[in-house]
Formats: structure tokens, sequence, C-alpha cells
């Protein structure tokens, strides 16, 4: 028994086995304290819903050995891009489709999300392919510059934000007549459309605990479940499994007649690609589209949400995901709840730098040590 | 012919600082300021910065790389003069007392990071930059939480209204200036005068002889010599792992000194903020001067902050006169400071590809003229 725990913990690495217990020990505390479980459970899932796709989009750039993708804010800026022309144009887009007022909210939702989710992927596809090949020339060195990328081009982005010639007036500064706001409702265009969509509330009465108002954002849920189908596919086919061998040996993988390079271009490309779906999935939820700085310090949410959940620098599944996420959002919806309660303070952004950061940095000191 | 190539491959290596200046000398004019203004604004930043930036020149030397856990030093100085103004000292006993108080806690904190990096060999840069952000939120903690609680603080101005944690802003009146007009110089220049901070030169100018002395000492010869190669360093029998974390306490004891010497003169320290853009400034002057992850001179520190600081002043009255918008000057400077540090990345990630595959191709070449 002692044996198997202190394997168990071994191989989960104690970070994830303190944290773990930590949101344990927060689930326990919380009815004694006053705090809603049915609320923040809620909150968990609807937030679960939110990054997941995001969390996602790490798993093709570890398999292929490119590392963490820290560059994850270029994936975002190209979701920024098709969420804004989404509602720059959605009148034009409703009316190509033929949807008029009486279509019913929920599918005018649905078309608007979707037509921003199609024009971020060419963006994301495209500004993929060359972050793919600017990866490729610096390998060993790929995180850093990842981070550098991701930095240079939300400052980028925010000079061209003040410039590109939008003309929405929902979405454009009222009193200049020019340059997008900081941040853009989306109330109007695709609010929930994944939420909202068989977005339902289950009562479960009678279990002992009292979960009556617990909402979970079914589609939002479906929609991640498809995604999260759709690269576990991707990882099973030729494609893929070359992916994976160039991440688990390069020599070995080129030695196969793999092209190395080119499976890391389309590693990185499909990294963007979900970072892009990922942000615009986060945005339908959150009501609102944040740009200038607001992906800047995006990717670390995303990266500690993974290796939480048990991925490495080089190897990372969809349940590492899955539980990753669901930990890491766990932490941050219970803990300004929860302590706040205790200690009458919000510690929860301490909380969250010191989980994250850690997090992160526990798997970059293994990786080197699980090498010799 | 070959004075030619010469001058070219001059330009080439200082590709960077040669755009600065261009950059620089078309803002200058647009930006409309008078001469004595800039040198003033230039003479002031000198002070202001030359001596964090100094303090990453060690770790360079030894083959550490870009020290982003500069920040960690910060931090530690902070705290000391949260301290010291808590205790009411002021002058330059005050700042003594700060360093004081400081140097213990960066040199904790540096012997740490130095730990930390020698678990993730060749990814010290993105390890001490995550180990920045996870010690950010051990400072967080200290100062937002502990400061007031557990270490005692008596002055109301500096906590918050709740009774602990120390305010947004910290108002260093007491220190604010003291080193800068010890020794008062002002000489007129271009109808205007210029006040010289001569003091904190000749701080600066100490250190800068102390790094040339350093070089020549068995330490610093050591940390050449590991910054040459690591196995080659081992096996001549310098203790590799010991001098690394040498190298980066050091760095940060150093770069304690160097936040409390821009704090004096900025006089109001942003509890929560003042740290994290010292690294990243000091990395981007850094490198803007013409330095390389891996070769850093002080020549570099002293052409870097001039040219960064020189946009810096210039960049947002520029984009003002020419668009009519400041802030785009703003985020054009903000852009820089990143892309800077993302080209330079690349840049030398480029070259250590490079020129291990062309040392790979001609070990191969000569292998084949053996056989044949």
């Amino acid at each position: 028994m002692k044996k198997s725990l202190k394997k168990f913990i071994e191989n989960a690495g104690w970070p994830r086995v303190i944290i773990g217990l930590f949101l344990l020990s927060l689930f326990i505390l919380a009815p004694f304290v006053g705090v809603q479980l049915d609320n923040s459970l809620t909150d968990t899932f609807v937030r679960f819903g939110m990054n997941g796709v995001m969390v996602l989009a790490m798993i093709p750039m570890v398999q292929s050995g490119c590392g963490l993708n820290f560059g994850l804010p270029l994936g975002i800026i190209a979701g920024l891009l098709g969420a804004t022309l989404s509602i720059e144009f959605n009148e034009k887009i409703l009316e190509f489709l033929s949807i008029t007022a009486q279509t019913g909210p929920g599918f005018r939702a649905f078309a608007g999300f979707a037509s921003a989710v199609i024009m971020a992927l060419p963006i994301a596809a495209i500004l993929g392919y060359f972050y793919g090949k600017l990866l490729n020339r610096v390998k060993g060195d790929e995180m850093m510059i990842a981070t550098y990328v991701g930095f240079s081009s939300v400052a980028f982005m925010c000079i061209a934000w003040l410039l590109l010639p939008y003309k929405h007036p929902t979405m454009i500064w009222g009193y200049a007549g020019a340059g997008l706001r900081t941040t853009i409702s989306v109330d109007n265009f695709w609010h929930s459309a994944l939420d909202g969509f068989l977005g339902t509330t289950i009562n479960i009465n009678n279990t002992g605990v009292q979960l009556d108002k617990l909402t979970l954002p079914i589609g939002t849920f479906l929609f991640f479940a498809f995604m999260a189908f759709l690269v576990w596919l991707f990882m099973r086919s030729k494609t893929g499994t070359a992916m994976t061998a160039v991440g688990s040996n390069p020599e070995f993988a080129r030695a196969s007649g793999v092209n190395v390079d080119r499976m890391r271009v389309i590693s990185v490309m499909l990294s963007t690609m979900l970072g892009a779906i990922g942000i615009i999935v986060y945005e339908q939820s959150f009501g609102f589209i944040q740009l200038y700085m607001g992906p800047f310090y995006m990717a670390l949410p995303a990266v500690a949400s993974i290796l939480l959940g048990g991925a490495s620098v080089n190897k990372a599944t969809i349940l590492n995901v899955i539980i990753g996420t669901f930990l890491f959002q766990g932490i941050l919806t219970m803990t300004p709840s929860v302590i706040n309660s205790v200690l009458q303070t919000d510690m929860s952004e301490v909380i969250r730098l010191i989980v994250s950061n850690g997090m992160i940095l526990y798997a970059l000191t293994r990786k080197v040590r699980s090498k010799r | 012919m070959r004075n030619f190539n010469k001058i070219l491959s001059v330009i080439a290596n200082n590709a960077v600082p040669i755009i600065f200046i261009i950059i620089s000398a078309i803002a200058i004019p647009l930006s409309g300021f008078s001469a004595s203004y800039l040198v003033q604004e230039l003479l002031t930043r000198i002070g202001r910065n030359a001596f964090l930036i100094l303090s990453l020149l060690i770790p360079i030397m030894a083959g550490m790389g870009l020290n982003f856990g500069m920040v960690l030093g910060a931090m530690a100085g902070q705290i000391g003069l949260i301290l010291v103004s808590d205790w009411a000292i002021v002058g330059i006993p005050g700042m003594v007392l700060a360093m004081i108080v400081g140097t213990p806690i960066a040199a904790l904190l540096g012997i740490f990071c130095g730990g930390v990096l020698n678990r993730a060999k060749g990814q010290e840069m993105v390890t001490s930059y995550i180990l920045g952000f996870f010690i950010n939120g051990v400072y967080q903690l200290v100062v937002l939480y502990f400061m007031g609680w557990v270490i005692p603080i008596v002055s109301p101005t500096l906590l918050l209204s709740r009774g602990y944690g120390i305010r947004n802003a910290v108002s260093l009146l007491g220190i604010r200036g003291v080193l800068d007009n010890l020794i008062p110089v002002s000489i007129p220049f271009f109808g205007g005068t210029v006040r010289i901070p001569l003091a904190t030169l000749l701080v600066i100018a100490a250190f800068c002889f102390f790094i040339v002395w350093f070089r020549r000492t068995k330490l610093g010869q050591d940390m050449r010599a590991i910054g040459q190669s690591q196995p080659v360093a081992d096996s001549a029998g310098i203790a590799v792992n010991k001098t690394r974390i040498i190298a980066i306490v050091i760095s940060t004891v150093l770069a304690c000194y160097g936040q409390i010497i821009y704090l004096q003169n900025m006089g109001t320290l942003n509890t929560y903020n003042s740290h994290d853009q010292a690294g990243m400034f000091s990395i981007a002057a850094l490198l803007i001067g013409g330095a390389s992850v891996s070769r850093a001179s002080i020549a570099n520190v002293f052409a870097g902050v001039i040219l960064f600081h020189l946009m810096f002043i210039v960049a947002p009255m520029a984009g003002k006169n020419l668009i009519g918008q400041a802030q785009i000057g703003e985020y054009f400077r903000v852009f820089v400071s990143y892309g800077i540090i993302a080209i330079a990345l690349v840049l030398h990630a480029w070259k250590r590809n490079r020129d291990r595959e062309n040392a790979r191709r001609s070990l191969r070449g000569n292998g084949q003229a053996q056989q044949s």
C-alpha cells in the first residue's frame, strides 16, 4: 500500500499531488464556509468549456517536439481577426445565408460564430506556416523564441488595431471614428453561440449534496469533445503518427523517411489554428473580445493547465488536457470564493501565479533529469 | 574589394544598432525636441539604467544567456526599499541600508535561481524567465499579505487601508535623487543647462572597472571557460555547477543594487510593476546595443542605453507629429522592445544551428574523403 502510494506520487510528481490535494481540500472546505457548491461547480464547468480548446492547442506542438507553445498569442491574434471580421461583416453574412430575424436567435448566433471560425482558420494557417518555418531554424530554443514571437506579434497588432479600417459602429471608438475599442461586446452577434445551444439547467436534488442550479454549457462541451475527437483522430492518422515519431526521436524519424521539418511545420500550423478556434470559443462564452494587450499572457494558463494534467515538455495526451484544464480552472474558481470566506482576502491572483508558474518550472527542470 | 567586404561584414555584425541609429535619425527631427533637452534626458536615463543592464554581463560571460532572472534581484531591492522607507531612514544612509537589507535576500534568491538553472541546462533563458514569474507570485504573497502582518510595518502611509499589505505606489521622497544630486554639476549646453548626475555615473564607472577586473580573476576566467564549453571546463577541473551559481548570485545581487539606484532616480516605487519592466527593458537595451546571447561588452551596454532610450523619448512625440496619435508611438516602442529581443534570440539560435550543421558536414566530408 505504502509502496504503491509512493509510486503513484513518483509518477504524478509532487507538484501535481500537492495541487490536486489542495483543490480537493477546497471542495471539502467549501460547504463549511458557506460557499455554494453548485455555483462553484457551474463556474468550473463553464470555464472548462471556455479554455478547453486553447489547452488542446498545446498537443500538436508538444507531440512534434517543438515544446510548449508559448507562442499561443499568435493563434489568438488570428482568432481575434476572425472574430472582428465576423462582426464587421455580420449583416452581409446573415444576408448571404438568407438568415432573417425570424430564423431564431440561436441559429443567427451560431452562424456568426461559424463565420468567425471560418475566417480565422486561413489566417491562422498562414501565420502558423511562417511561425513553423521560423521555429525550424531555431531548434533547441523554440520555447524562448515562441514567447517573444507571441509578445511582439501582440504588440504589433496593437498598432494594427488602431489603424485597420474597421467601420462597424459597435467596434470602433465613438469619438474618434476610427480604431477598435479595447473590449468589444459580442452580445448582439454570437454571445453564447455554443453555451446557449442545448444550454441546460440540470436539477439534481436528493443526492445528499445540494446541487440545485448546476448549469452545464452542453453545447460548448460538445464542441470541445468534437475538437478533441478530431485531434485524437489526427494523432492516429499516418501524419499524426509520423509527427509523434519526430517528437520522440527526430534522428530515428529521419532515418525512417519522415520529413522532420515538414512535420514540425504542420504541427505548428495545427497548434495555431486550434489556438484561433480556442479564443473564439472563449469569447462566445465570455461575451467580449479583448484586443490590444488582452492576449498578452494568455499562453501561460494554457501551458500550465496541460502540464498540471500530467503532460511533460515532449509528451501530451487528450486526457492530460481534460484533467489539467479541470484542475486549473477548478483552482481558479474555488480559491477566490473559499479563501475569501476563510481569510476575508482575495488571494486568487497570487495563488494563480505561483501554481501556474511553479508547474511550468517543474516541467522544465524535470525534462533534463529524465534525459540523463 | 576586400575593404568593401570588410565594411559589409561590420554592417552585418552591427545590424541592430545601425537600424536604431537610422530610426532615431529620422525620429529626432520629427519629435521637435531641443538638443539640450535630449542630452539631459539621456544623461538621466544612463544614470538610471546602466547599472541594471551591467548586471546582465556576468551570466552571459558564463554562457548562461540573458539572465531573465534579474527581476529576482530587483524584487529584493524593492523589499529593502520598502523596509527602509518604513523605518524612515533618509538620504544616502537609507540607500545604503536598503542595499544591506536587499543583499542577503538577493543572494538567497540567486542561489535558488542558480540551482534551478543547473537542472535546466540548455533552457536557461526560458527557465529563468518563468522563474521570474514564479518568484513574482511569492513576492506578491510577501508584500501584499505578510507585510504588516508577519513582517511589522508601522507607517500607515505604506499600508493599505485594510491594515496589511503595501500600497500600489510607495513614495520614496526620502531618498529621491540623493545619489544623483550628491555632487551637483551643471554645465551650459546649446542654450540650456544640463545637470549631470555625477555621483551615479561614478558608481557606474566603478562597476565597469569591477567587471574589467573580474574578468581577469581566477573566477572570471573559469566562467569564460564554462561559457566556451562546459564539458571541457569540467574536465579541466572547474566546478561547473558551483561557478554557474556564483555567476547568477553576483548578477542577482548587482541587479538588486541596480534597482535601488533606478528607484532613487524615479522617486516612486510601483510596488507590483516596477520589477517587471526592469528585466525586459534592460535586456532589450543590451541587445539593441549590439550584444548577442553569448557575447556582450561594456560598450554594448552604453550604446544600448543611449539608442534604446533615445527611441523611448522621441517615439511618442514623433508618432504624434507624424500620424496625430501619441498612442501609436507608444505601441511602436513596446513592439520594438519585444521584437528586438525576438530577433536577437532568433539570430543567435539560427547561427548556432548553422555552425553545428557546418561542423557536422565538414566532419562527414572528411570521413568520405578518407574512405575513398
